[in-house]
């Protein structure tokens, strides 16, 4: 019974991202207890030392404190599977509902990105692989190196200033406006976040496109189609980029997910509200228990992320189902 | 045959004479060799304490200054000369991120090691910490991690550190597996050879080209980690200079003084280009594949 489970390729794929997710929550739950002092001194900061040991003693039975470690760590996974992911004094609101508010502004940001950078990336990549060496691919080549080496948060930084003090364009200077309400307005925002990510996100994809198609390209199916008849642009993008797109994808989704919480500096840069931002603020407010659920949240969409991909395969690679 | 083995394994002086010429040969190398160089100097004199001004010293006075034959790259808005403070900065980049990936590299090969040539639970645990690592964005790990420590140059390091330790095992443990199967470590341990002394003569040294470029890549992001931490105002604590902190305060001043902003930019560009193709260049150069192309 459990060897057909462990051998279903779906199956243990599921289980393998769920043993990591347990992972996931011990991990955290462990960072939090690493941090010097606990909730109660980080909440009330410098007034703590004014408790007296009564008080102290019932706030910690309050946040369950006193209890087993084992107990509280399963009291908390227990909180989260019922979506008690805890409250943010500072905002007077719960986690869940923040989460709620910034998880689809980071999704926004990511598929704007992504979009981006395989418009800029694949052909980038299909260009620089065409002709190898070549003053061409030179270009191809430098524009992923500048997009591996320009930090983002210097990139911002400069579009904004340069854009804002040259131009008086500063969409992002207005109150965020949500897809739903303002349209228009939250594109304009998005746009130059984007941009920047979008770059940083071309060059890995541009390079692994790059290294697809050349290594794809030697191979005697494409002489054979070649020999066949087949015209360039349809050898190009059926044959070619066709079998290019396993590595293309892998990459993708794992930038996805990088962006997933990654992008919390161009998010602090341009004051949009995403899940990233969220952790930053927690982390500067000293509110560990925002931390620590959103933190959780990150994790569990980049792991889900990565099991999609890696199902996705299956769809695209017909080779991968069979194996 | 052991001998033999070591003989045709051993990174002799000639053979690595070789790779140092592919190295230099290759444009990307070259390039990232000289620019690698360039600021490892600068961050030499820093260290040693050979800069024109001192990096935290203020001078109001002289704040905003544009550049000059005192102040090579001007000053910012306390008056401190940007040139040194750039050099600083690269120093404690520098310092960083070869403390962080060292400390990965070594953790994290011991463990792949460990992981692709001892199987079984060893593998189990390390595979599973593994996933477990890379389930965060590497930016918010470090980011969380930084913010758990009390805030200094070395548990920066550490933060940055356990980030890519991950990266090490798994490009590592691959090529273990394939290598503890091969003819000659098979043959190294029929010959009675201890585990632990196969591992380290015969599977170790076949790696280290592996390891080696991989140091050299992830140097390069953990410059771009510590530059974005210290950007967000996690990374090494004021007044100590610091390329992401100089970023930081020369947002406000680049209409006035670009010289605040553009200084720190460019290089910690020129940093991570001069890595990136450093890295480039050693894969090619050690690449087994390219070995007797020009």
């Amino acid at each position: 019974m459990l060897s057909t489970i462990t051998r279903h390729p779906v199956l243990s794929r599921v289980l393998g991202a769920a043993a990591t997710l347990l992972g996931v929550a011990v991990f955290v739950f462990i960072m939090l207890r690493a941090i010097p002092g606990d909730q109660i001194t980080a909440g009330l900061g410098t007034e703590a030392a004014a408790l007296s040991p009564a008080q102290r003693a019932s706030l910690e039975a309050y946040y369950g404190l006193d209890q087993p470690l084992l107990v509280q760590f399963f009291t908390w996974l227990g909180n989260i599977f019922t979506g008690n992911l805890g409250f943010s004094s500072r905002a007077q609101e719960s986690v869940l509902d923040l989460t709620l508010q910034s998880l689809p502004v980071t999704l926004e940001l990511a598929l704007f990105s992504i979009v981006l950078a395989l418009v800029i990336g694949i052909p980038l990549g299909m260009m620089s692989a065409s002709k190898p060496d070549s003053p061409r691919d030179a270009i191809g080549q430098v524009v992923g190196l500048a997009g591996l080496s320009v930090p983002a948060f210097l990139l911002a930084t400069t579009l904004l200033a340069v854009l804002a003090s040259s131009f008086g364009f500063n969409p992002n200077g207005q109150a965020f406006a949500r897809f739903f309400d303002n349209p228009i307005l939250n594109l304009q925002q998005m746009l130059l976040p984007a941009i920047v990510l979008g770059f940083g996100i071309a060059a890995p994809i541009m390079r692994t496109t790059r290294t697809a198609v050349l290594e794809i390209r030697s191979n005697d199916f494409i002489r054979t189609a070649r020999a066949k008849g087949v015209p360039p642009r349809r050898l190009q993008v059926k044959h070619v980029l066709g079998n290019a797109l396993v590595p293309i994808v892998t990459m993708t989704g794992l930038q996805f997910g990088y962006l997933l919480g990654g992008a919390v500096v161009v998010e602090q840069i341009f004051s949009l509200p995403g899940i990233g931002r969220q952790v930053l603020l927690g982390i500067q407010q000293k509110e560990y228990a925002l931390v620590q659920s959103t933190v959780l949240v990150i994790a569990l969409s980049f792991v889900l992320v990565n099991l999609f991909t890696d199902l996705l395969y299956r769809i695209i690679d017909p080779r991968v189902r069979a194996a | 045959m052991s001998d033999l083995t070591q003989a045709a394994l051993a990174p002799g002086g000639g053979r690595t004479m070789q790779r140092v010429r592919a190295l230099v040969r290759s444009r990307s190398g070259l390039i990232g060799l000289i620019l690698i160089a360039m600021l490892t100097i600068l961050s030499l004199f820093s260290a040693f304490g050979w800069l024109p001004h001192d990096p935290v010293a203020q001078d109001p006075p002289s704040r905003l200054q544009s550049p000059s034959l005192t102040h090579f790259f001007g000053t910012d808005q306390f008056g401190r000369d940007v040139f040194s403070r750039v050099a600083a900065g690269v120093a404690n980049s520098a310092l960083i991120s070869v403390v962080a990936v060292a400390f990965a590299a070594i953790v994290g090969t011991l463990c792949g090691v460990i992981a692709g040539f001892y199987r079984g639970v060893s593998d189990g645990v390390i595979s599973g910490v593994t996933n477990v690592l890379f389930a965060f964005p590497p930016l918010l790990l470090a980011l969380s991690l930084a913010s758990v420590f009390n805030r200094n140059w070395f548990t920066i390091a550490v933060a940055i550190a356990i980030v890519y330790v991950p990266i090490f095992i798994r490009v590592t443990r691959g090529p273990v597996l394939s290598l503890r199967e091969i003819e000659y470590v098979k043959a190294a341990t029929s010959t009675g050879q201890s585990r632990s002394r196969v591992m380290f003569r015969h599977v170790l040294p076949n790696i280290t080209s592996i390891i080696i470029v991989q140091v050299t890549l992830s140097l390069s992001w953990a410059v771009l980690t510590e530059a974005a931490l210290s950007f967000l105002g996690l990374g090494t604590p004021p007044p100590a200079a610091s390329l992401g902190s100089m970023i930081f305060d020369a947002r406000t001043l680049v209409s006035i003084a670009p010289w605040t902003m553009i200084a720190p930019g460019v290089v910690v560009v020129l940093l991570v280009v001069g890595l990136n193709l450093l890295g480039d260049g050693l894969r090619d150069a050690l690449d087994p594949r390219n070995r007797g192309k020009k």
